[in-house]
């Protein structure tokens, strides 16, 4: 496969009797922004501890570069764990200084890099202060600066968002951002869907332990129901009941809103619109992330 | 980017755990503590013997010409006496009377007087009676036409010849007691250092920091960096206590022995390496099953137990009888071993054979319990949250 790819490949994982992967399987590519989606409990972080090796498949492999990963190739991962790990007594550089060394980097250059992160993070003048005596929001950019303190060529974070301050959020985006247009593949969990559908190129919502869904966000739109939105005024009560391809209709704040089978024309109801009067408003509008991913939620509780 | 050998690996966590320990100011307090004990202890005794030792004793008129006499005698019997003129009687008998002095001798050569404040002190009375009973021997043996300097050399010569079938050590006081001091000092530091590994382990668990470190350290180089390190620190406490014990009781002139104890220091350090590196691997498996701080005594109670028993049962057999079947026996057990093979050969009572099996036994322990104890902590550290089962962790 393609260089700098990180594969997800038919990964299975047991706990007992419960299943927690079914044969998940995606690809991150170099340069991309992978959100990875879905309700607690679906596998995001049972998938993440799997590529980062702290845990063992049952089956399926994960692979980077082509190759399976090995403790080689996982020293060049950055990791971010859900439930953050740092020693909580030890000061803040040294700490990211003796995280860099144990990926690898001399001495010197362990020093230089995470002088530089704790700079670029906001946390420099905490550089000697003992990692509990920071705020949770501070703890969260020293546990970031850990994940790329050694110059890491794939990110895999989870839940990299939670516990952020509006500012930090942006540092955190900025900085994913610019890891991806190194080419880095970037891969990270998130509830907060609205910033996934801002900064991921693509998605992956998982459920039941394997995705149900990939692609960008505009992909994943298409799928989705759409609607119209018209604004007719002189409109009559039904008024488009019974038009082609237009499957229900309600009214809520003066506006019609039109819920459309997916090979309906909308030029059909333009017309019609048209034919009752002056159309202020006339839009598609399409599903939010955060929509798709109620519908596929409630699928999932239908099932 | 470079890469990272086991061997690097292993050093680095084994130099965190080091620094960080060292750097604590409960390890220098603890070192400062235990010594200052230690140097108290040593310096009452010095005390102690040198109040005991000395009598002031002094002499007035004609008695002043035994003086010497009396304090060679004296030493003969081990009994160290300072000799002092009295010129004025009077003056004398008060500070005999106030305590300054324990003894007053006066009178003729063969017609001492003594005057003490409430007792004479047995040996000074040996001592006196023996001059005395010299200076009437040689004016009689002179009255009778002999040499009495010839007579009494040949008295000395006289002597009965003894052979010893088992010739009693000299030294067994002193041995014993550096034999149970550095059996008490192995006792802390495998039960405070196994301890310290126990608390690490955990410590990184709870912080879920493992995680991190295992994403690019194996769970082998992790225990082994941890154990190194720790051991290092608890070596050069060691080192730094009983290296200040032997120049203390040697400067001080408590124990005579200052090469007995350097020796006993010596394979007191190869005991403890073996012993740390036997339990540092099983503290840190028990660690491994728990998530937090709380639990970890019950998970370690049983593992201290053992070190408590050999330690309190050790002691106790040793000074009944070192080379008892029971106390042989244990010391060559790999769990009671490093607490009372050291403590017997202190005491100099461990044949060499002896000595060795139990090493060998030690070795071979170490390495079925690091086999072991390495994969109950690999399969243990990352499972979170309740205890987990022996059972379990042992499943591949």
């Amino acid at each position: 496969m393609a260089h700098g790819v990180l594969e997800i490949d038919r990964v299975s994982k047991r706990y007992g009797d419960v299943v927690a992967l079914r044969e998940m399987t995606f690809q991150v590519h170099p340069g991309e922004l992978f959100g990875f989606v879905g309700s607690n409990g679906a596998g995001k972080t049972t998938t993440m501890r799997i590529a980062l090796g702290v845990l063992a498949a049952d089956s399926g492999e994960v692979r980077w570069n082509g190759e399976p990963i090995t403790l080689e190739t996982r020293r060049r991962i950055g990791y971010m764990p859900e439930e953050r790990g740092l020693y909580p007594r030890m000061k803040v550089l040294e700490q990211l200084v003796y995280l860099a060394e144990l990926h690898g980097l001399s001495p010197a250059e362990a020093r230089r890099s995470a002088e530089a992160w704790i700079t670029r993070l906001g946390v420099r003048e905490r550089r000697g202060d003992e990692v509990q005596k920071l705020s949770l929001g501070n703890q969260q950019r020293v546990q970031l600066a850990a994940a790329l303190v050694h110059q890491p060529e794939v990110l895999v974070l989870d839940e990299p968002f939670s516990g952020l301050d509006p500012v930090a959020v942006d540092v955190m985006s900025q900085v994913l951002r610019e890891k991806a247009a190194e080419g880095v593949p970037v891969v990270f969990s998130s509830h907060q869907l609205d910033l996934v559908e801002r900064l991921c190129d693509r998605v992956g919502i998982v459920r039941g332990g394997s995705l149900v869904a990939c692609g960008t966000v505009d992909e994943l739109r298409a799928g989705g129901d759409s609607r119209l939105v018209v604004h007719a005024p002189a409109a009559p009560p039904g008024w488009a009941d019974g038009l082609a391809g237009v499957r229900s209709a309600h009214v809520s704040g003066g506006r019609t809103v039109l819920e459309l089978a997916p090979d309906a024309d909308d030029q059909v109801v333009l017309r019609a619109a048209l034919a009752t009067g002056p159309v202020h408003e006339f839009t598609r509008q399409r599903p939010s992330l955060t929509e798709l991913f109620r519908s596929v939620v409630t699928e999932e509780n239908a099932a | 980017m470079s890469t990272l050998t086991p061997g690097r690996a292993v050093f680095l966590v084994a130099r965190r755990e080091f620094l960080t320990r060292v750097r604590a100011k409960s390890f220098l307090w603890g070192t400062v503590v235990i010594v200052a004990v230690l140097a108290g202890y040593v310096l009452l005794q010095a005390v102690l013997f040198d109040r005991v030792g000395r009598d002031v004793v002094a002499f007035n008129g004609q008695a002043t010409a035994l003086a010497g006499a009396v304090e060679q005698t004296a030493q003969s019997l081990s009994y160290d006496i300072e000799v002092v003129d009295a010129a004025d009687v009077a003056d004398a008998e008060r500070r005999v009377r106030e305590g300054e002095l324990d003894a007053l001798v006066t009178g003729a050569a063969d017609a001492l007087r003594v005057v003490v404040k409430d007792r004479l002190d047995e040996q000074l009375r040996t001592a006196l009676d023996l001059v005395v009973k010299q200076q009437v021997l040689s004016a009689q043996l002179a009255e009778a036409g002999l040499d009495p300097a010839t007579v009494t050399a040949n008295v000395a010569r006289a002597q009965t010849a003894v052979v010893a079938l088992e010739p009693e050590d000299d030294q067994e006081g002193p041995r014993l007691a550096i034999g149970l001091v550095i059996a008490g000092l192995l006792y802390y530091s495998l039960l405070v250092y196994g301890t310290m590994v126990a608390q690490g382990v955990v410590e990184e668990k709870s912080s879920r920091v493992v995680e991190l470190l295992l994403a690019t350290l194996r769970p082998w180089q992790l225990l082994l960096g941890k154990v190194v390190g720790l051991g290092a620190v608890g070596l050069v406490q060691l080192l730094l206590i009983g290296g200040l014990g032997v120049l203390l009781s040697s400067l001080s002139g408590v124990l005579d022995v200052a090469g007995l104890a350097g020796g006993a220091l010596a394979t007191g350090v190869l005991w403890y390496l073996l012993g740390f590196f036997l339990y540092a691997t099983v503290f840190a498996a028990a660690a491994s099953l728990v998530s937090r701080q709380e639990e970890l005594q019950s998970v370690l109670t049983p593992i201290s137990m053992v070190i408590i028993i050999a330690f309190v049962v050790g002691i106790n057999l040793m000074i009944q009888d070192p080379s008892g079947t029971a106390v042989t026996v244990l010391s060559l057990l790999p769990p009671f071993a490093p607490i009372m093979m050291p403590g017997r050969m202190a005491v100099g009572v461990a044949p060499a054979w002896q000595v060795l099996l139990a090493v060998l036994l030690a070795l071979l322990a170490i390495a079925a319990i690091t086999w072991l104890g390495g994969r109950v902590y690999a399969n243990a550290v990352l499972r979170t949250g309740a205890r987990v089962r022996l059972r379990d962790a042992l499943r591949p």
